[in-house]
């Protein structure tokens, strides 16, 4: 049930993106969602779709995890796409009451609803093949120059990683705290909203309580270990920019660069 | 009539990702009202898989749970029935307690079928004697309790709803040789008043030995082994093999038959073991 939640989830694998440096893969995202952005005609989104799917293929990745982390997303994507389908301008289809759905306006649900797709995608291929870890030293690196500023950049990305770390861990806390209150006979979908807010309350208390007592623990095992933050601290796993990072940007550049062709001729 | 009947149940975990595991294959038990049941089998033999199929908190993937000639997915009614009548204690249940009280607590459960509160409070106050929680504790946090407590509480909080069969999940799990002693016992002693069905789960092969009437051995999500527990540990050998341990009685005995003792292989407890010795000595005397 709450097991199947992929969300922040790392998939272990062997992969030339798996092995990618962590830096080049978050520049390379944040290089994809930018061209998302650009994308205007349905050529754009053929190349974006192809390249994701690409992707997704490389780091072997099942096409049935990619959708699974959709599925939270359907209401909020069923929703874009049908607002959008009623705000279309040009020469009417149908109409009814006071709906107008015009060809324009199909095209910009579907445009709306692939992007959002492939936006949500497009994160999840970084999250399933870096791990929390790698990913938190990446972005601590790539916002270092944020130090000059007096911004805490390692106390926040520990703060992340620490974060990230624990989602599937209170994820399972969730999962067992919920079946043992069911197996004692707490309902939690059944019910009027008041009834169902009520039933979460067996639910929060002891999962409150146990975040509670593991933040306590990780802070003496933490304190244990003499941790005193970033300064002067070393790291077992440096990170290589390597040849094969490089050819990555160049990739994400060169698919920028296409979108901006495309866009330019209507595409 | 057996009060449940698996047949052919199978569980698939995280079907579709990388991480797809067979917990459970084709487990097919019957299992009768009244019995005390052991179930033993390393971590990831799926006996916790297996357990939570029994209470309809794990749907099967294939096969099906029949509990009192119902199969447990025909109806949602059915399957909130099931609740009430299999009882799942799981492991660390103290990490469930919730409510303001002690007493309230307890009474979650049996509130959540509906009961009158004269029956409530009859069924707290029972279920809180047969686990031996006083009632001085009954106003107090759960949270101001000890580890030991907090246990019996929660045991308490499932007892409560008088189910036909108790399943207990480790209940002895991190405690003080004391503690499990005495846990066990009050297990035991709920177990002869009420008549109920028990399983139990546990590593420690010397407790349930001692307690169980019937053994089930899982290894790699089958059933490996079903029988009493002479029958069992008679297969010492297939146990270790597996990575379990024996009990010490039969370790002992183990070891004193390959030095060419006679004595049956099939002790499991000190006390028997100690009258086989005891009766080995005296016929050397005589002779």
């Amino acid at each position: 049930m709450l097991k199947d939640v992929t969300l922040g989830q790392y998939f272990p694998g062997k992969s030339i993106i798996h092995r990618l440096d962590p830096r080049a893969k978050i520049i390379w995202l944040v290089g994809y969602i930018v061209a998302l952005f650009l994308v205007k005609g349905w050529g754009g989104y053929l190349l974006m779709t192809a390249t994701l799917v690409s992707f997704t293929a490389i780091a072997r990745i099942g096409a049935r995890a990619m959708l699974k982390g959709l599925k939270p997303l359907v209401f909020i994507v069923a929703f874009t796409g049908i607002i959008n389908l009623f705000y279309g301008s040009g020469e009417p289809l149908v109409q009814f009451w006071i709906f107008t759905i015009t060809l324009d306006g199909i095209k910009t649900a579907i445009y709306m609803v692939l992007r959002i797709m492939l936006l949500v995608c497009g994160t999840f291929l970084l999250t399933y093949t870096t791990s929390p870890l790698q990913l938190t030293d990446g972005l601590e690196r790539l916002l270092s120059p944020l130090n000059k500023i007096k911004i805490p950049v390692h106390e926040l990305s520990m703060m992340m990683s620490i974060a990230l770390r624990f989602i599937p861990t209170l994820i399972e806390e969730t999962d067992k705290i919920m079946s043992a209150q069911k197996a004692r006979g707490a309902g939690f979908d059944t019910g009027k909203l008041t009834e169902r807010a009520k039933a979460l309350i067996p639910m929060l208390v002891p999962l409150f309580v146990s975040a509670f007592r593991r933040a306590d623990e990780l802070a003496t095992a933490m304190e244990c270990r003499c941790y005193q933050g970033g300064t002067g601290r070393t790291r077992m796993k440096q990170l290589h920019f390597a040849a094969r990072d490089a050819i990555a940007l160049l990739c994400c550049a060169i698919i920028i660069a296409a979108v901006c062709v495309l866009r330019h001729f209507g595409l | 009539m057996p009060v449940i009947r698996t047949e052919g149940l199978s569980h698939i975990y995280s079907r579709g990702t990388p991480f797809e595991k067979l917990a459970i294959d084709n487990i097919n038990i019957d299992i009768e009202a009244g019995e005390f049941i052991g179930i033993i089998g390393h971590t990831g033999s799926g006996k916790s898989t297996f357990i939570q199929h029994l209470n309809g908190l794990l749907p099967p993937n294939r096969g099906k749970v029949i509990v009192d000639d119902v199969d447990i997915a025909s109806s949602k009614a059915a399957t909130r029935d099931v609740r009430f009548k299999v009882g799942l204690v799981f492991q660390y249940p103290e990490y469930q307690l919730f409510e303001e009280t002690v007493y309230k607590d307890i009474a979650f459960g049996p509130k959540n079928m509906g009961l009158s509160s004269e029956e409530i409070d009859r069924r707290v106050r029972a279920a809180a004697g047969f686990v031996g929680v006083s009632e001085e504790l009954f106003e107090l946090s759960p949270l101001e309790l000890s580890g030991g407590q907090k246990r019996r509480v929660a045991i308490a909080g499932v007892i409560a709803m008088e189910p036909k069969v108790l399943i207990l999940d480790e209940p002895t799990a991190g405690l003080d040789p004391a503690g499990r002693e005495s846990i066990l016992g009050n297990i035991g002693y709920y177990q002869r008043t009420t008549g109920a069905t028990v399983l139990l789960i546990s590593h420690s092969m010397d407790d349930v030995a001692r307690i169980a009437s019937r053994l089930v051995v899982f290894n790699e999500g089958r059933i490996a082994m079903d029988g009493t527990p002479a029958e069992v540990f008679e297969r010492a050998e297939e146990l270790t093999a597996m990575g379990l341990a024996v009990p010490k009685a039969t370790e002992i005995a183990l070891a004193l038959r390959r030095r060419g003792i006679d004595i049956p292989q099939s002790v499991y407890t000190t006390n028997y073991l100690r009258k086989l010795l005891i009766n080995l000595r005296e016929g050397d005397e005589q002779c």
